[in-house]
């Protein structure tokens, strides 16, 4: 008897959870800890409160381990997550294996105030399949101070011989000063994002039209070669170890005379409270070579609902306030319009308190606009991406090829060397991938 | 000074300082998570000391959650470990077959592939059983992880106990159990114990099964790090805040243990 109750209790217990489960739906979220996104937590209460029949979870993780965790859940179908922080480098490629659920948004989302390049980057045969959540590019910072006292100007348009030319005149070793900095760190999101662009706009691309690496073509080398000589000759010491940190430590505290880097640093340079130069910091496009196309990167972090989320309303509502006009309004009343979440919309950089609160705006918003992910090169190619191939090979390639050239840079190896080990390796993976015969 | 003595003092100098290079780590993150964001960057040691950090890690995370999954998971599968691990060094150090000693090494050689070689694996084993997010699922994982060790680290205690005591309480009657308990676990138990401290440290600092078999309800410390630690932006203050969060309850644990650890290290070899 005394059993029986036990069983009935524990029944009626049960039946109570998932009565409650399916009143209230939870959305688990993982997100990636940077501090939009720690801003978009905190703010999320208020998403709460308007909808108390939605419940948020959140998982934040560094970069790298969030993108195992969510490669593993979403390739295994497992459904931990009902909305994932995903890159542009991921959407493309889950929405064509049919991961994603593709998001058609209400006309009160206004997609078209998306910028255009940005919308193009997540989405895959003309649909969306994810919401942009902070869109970046990258560009030239330099020191007004140093250039001021060498009687130097920086053009409108710099091109990387105008920036060795700088660097040569600006490099003072015996004062800790050096000509410029630039990310060493070997990895396709680390080295090769810059690498890439260098490449790109000498005219060069990662795979031809049918897919065959190019990384033996002149256009690798004459960027390989400016790379490794600018950082050689006028950048600081380890500089194969530098990423994006440890990049802005040293431009933030007077180290480097110029910074080829993402334009979110922008905001980072301009705050006195991180940065000693703050009030030396100038701006300019990223620099070009022989052609202006793909000379700058495009990075997107975004919101994306998996097609194994058992909430997909509710996740699918969050993500729209989430990435909402409303939204960037909220933060910039609760810590200022210079932490607005940027690049994503243009309403943002229309707005005159935006512009007032961060001086460098239009040059943000110029920079992602020409960023062209599904054009990016001079020659034609088969894949969407400036920076990186939108194909899952890209990861492993990329990296290896990102490691090469570090063993360039460092004198492992020679330029010629690296770039034929790395043509090499790419057309083995290319092959195992079934991209070429 | 007799060159007996000099000898003395130059490996005291020499111990002390190998003591603070390895201490040195621990220090500096002790250090930062008392900093502002601001000081973080300067290794000085003079700053104004803030809990601003503290505060922050405490507004944006739910410590205490953290701390219990990971307490539960790594003494639970500890526990667990040495019950499984004991009865096997038992019968491996007393009753060994010709299959004894490539059983041993076979077990050992598991601990040599990469976690993440069978990480996909055992993720759709977890999803198929619902262990997925569970504690329970952590504790299993890392039992059978660490199961390797123990018996290993049980069996070389075993090993440094005289047959013949065995035998003798053999001949008063005493049956397998009652060998284990009364006359195996207390003679080695300085040795055991410190098979658990083990155990109890490599499960708490693992970081590759947790942070990929664990969202929210079994999220354990490492997790916790995880979410503080990002290559776009610097926040050392505050990874630096939750890494001391995160190692303070094992470090108490392990000074307080350290005698026994100690004693169990060179158990048999003073003898």
């Amino acid at each position: 008897m005394k059993r029986k109750t036990l069983l009935s209790t524990l029944a009626t217990a049960l039946f109570a959870t998932v009565g409650l489960a399916s009143a209230a739906s939870t959305v688990t979220i993982a997100s990636i800890n940077n501090p939009d996104m720690i801003e978009l937590q905190k703010l999320s209460k208020q998403f709460e409160t308007a909808n108390p029949d939605i419940k948020l979870r959140w998982v934040v993780l560094e970069e790298g381990v969030l993108r195992q965790r969510v490669t593993t859940d979403i390739a295994t179908n497992s459904g931990q997550f009902d909305l994932m922080t995903i890159g542009a480098y991921e959407a493309p490629i889950w929405a064509k294996r049919g991961w994603l659920s593709p998001l058609d948004m209400p006309a009160s989302y206004d997609l078209d105030d998306v910028i255009k390049a940005v919308r193009d980057g997540l989405s895959y045969e003309g649909k969306l399949y994810a919401v942009p959540f902070y869109a970046e590019s990258s560009m030239t910072y330099y020191r007004k101070d140093l250039f001021d006292a060498k009687g130097l100007k920086m053009p409108a348009q710099p091109t990387w011989n105008d920036v060795a030319g700088f660097a040569e005149k600006l490099t003072d070793k015996a004062k800790g000063t050096y000509g410029i900095c630039l990310r060493g760190r070997a990895g396709w999101g680390e080295n090769m994002a810059l690498v890439t662009t260098m490449a790109n706009t000498n005219g060069g691309r990662w795979f031809d039209e049918k897919w065959k690496p190019t990384l033996d073509t002149p256009e690798w080398k004459k960027a390989v070669t400016q790379y490794v000589d600018l950082l050689n000759k006028y950048g600081p010491p380890g500089a194969s170890a530098n990423g994006f940190n440890e990049n802005l430590v040293l431009f933030g505290g007077g180290k480097c005379a110029m910074w080829v880097d993402a334009t979110v640093a922008a905001g980072m340079l301009y705050d006195g409270k991180e940065s000693k130069v703050a009030d030396k910091v100038a701006f300019a496009p990223a620099p070009i070579a022989s052609t202006p196309k793909g000379a700058h990167w495009l990075w997107m972090w975004s919101l994306a609902i998996p097609k194994s989320s058992k909430s997909q309303d509710a996740a699918k509502k969050f993500a729209a306030w989430a990435t909402s006009k409303e939204y960037i309004q909220l933060v910039a009343k609760d810590k200022g319009w210079a932490s607005a979440p940027s690049g994503t919309r243009k309403s943002t950089y229309a707005s005159p308190e935006y512009q007032k609160a961060a001086p460098f705006a239009s040059f943000v918003l110029n920079s992602i606009e020409t960023a062209n992910p599904t054009d990016p090169t001079l020659q034609k190619v088969p894949y969407i991406g400036v920076q990186f191939a939108t194909i899952p090979e890209f990861q492993s390639i990329g990296t290896v090829v990102g490691q090469t050239i570090a063993g360039a840079l460092t004198g492992k190896t020679t330029i010629d060397a690296a770039l034929k080990t790395a043509q090499a390796q790419a057309e083995r993976a290319m092959k195992q991938g079934g991209y070429l015969k | 000074m007799t060159t007996a003595n000099m000898r003395q003092i130059g490996v005291g100098i020499l111990g002390w300082g190998v003591a603070l290079v390895m201490f040195l780590p621990i220090l500096i993150i002790g250090v930062t998570a008392f900093k502002t964001e601001q000081d973080a960057y300067a290794l000085s040691l003079i700053f104004t000391p803030t809990l601003d950090s503290f505060r922050e890690v405490f507004e944006r995370s739910h410590y205490s959650t953290f701390v219990y999954n990971s307490m539960a998971v790594s003494i639970i599968s500890t526990l667990l470990s040495l019950v499984i691990a004991v009865p096997a060094a038992y019968s491996m150090a007393f009753f060994p077959n010709r299959k004894t000693q490539k059983l041993l090494l076979w077990m050992l050689s598991t601990k040599m592939m990469p976690a993440v070689g069978v990480l996909i694996p055992i993720y759709l084993l977890a999803k198929n059983t619902g262990l997925l997010d569970s504690v329970p699922g952590l504790i299993i994982v890392y039992t059978l992880m660490n199961l390797p060790i123990a018996v290993w680290m049980a069996f070389t205690y075993f090993n440094e106990v005289p047959k013949e005591i065995l035998e003798a309480a053999r001949i008063d009657g005493a049956n397998a159990w009652q060998e284990i308990w009364h006359l195996l676990l207390p003679t080695t138990l300085p040795g055991l114990s410190s098979t658990a401290l083990l155990l109890i440290i490599l499960s708490w600092n693992e970081a590759f099964w947790s942070l990929n078999l664990s969202s929210v309800n079994a999220a354990p410390l490492t997790v916790f790090i995880a979410s503080y630690s990002n290559p776009e932006g610097l926040f050392w203050a505050k990874l630096s805040a939750a890494s001391f969060l995160a190692v303070a309850p094992i470090m108490a644990v392990g000074w307080v243990a350290q005698k026994q650890l100690v004693r169990g290290m060179t158990f048999g070899a003073v003898k």
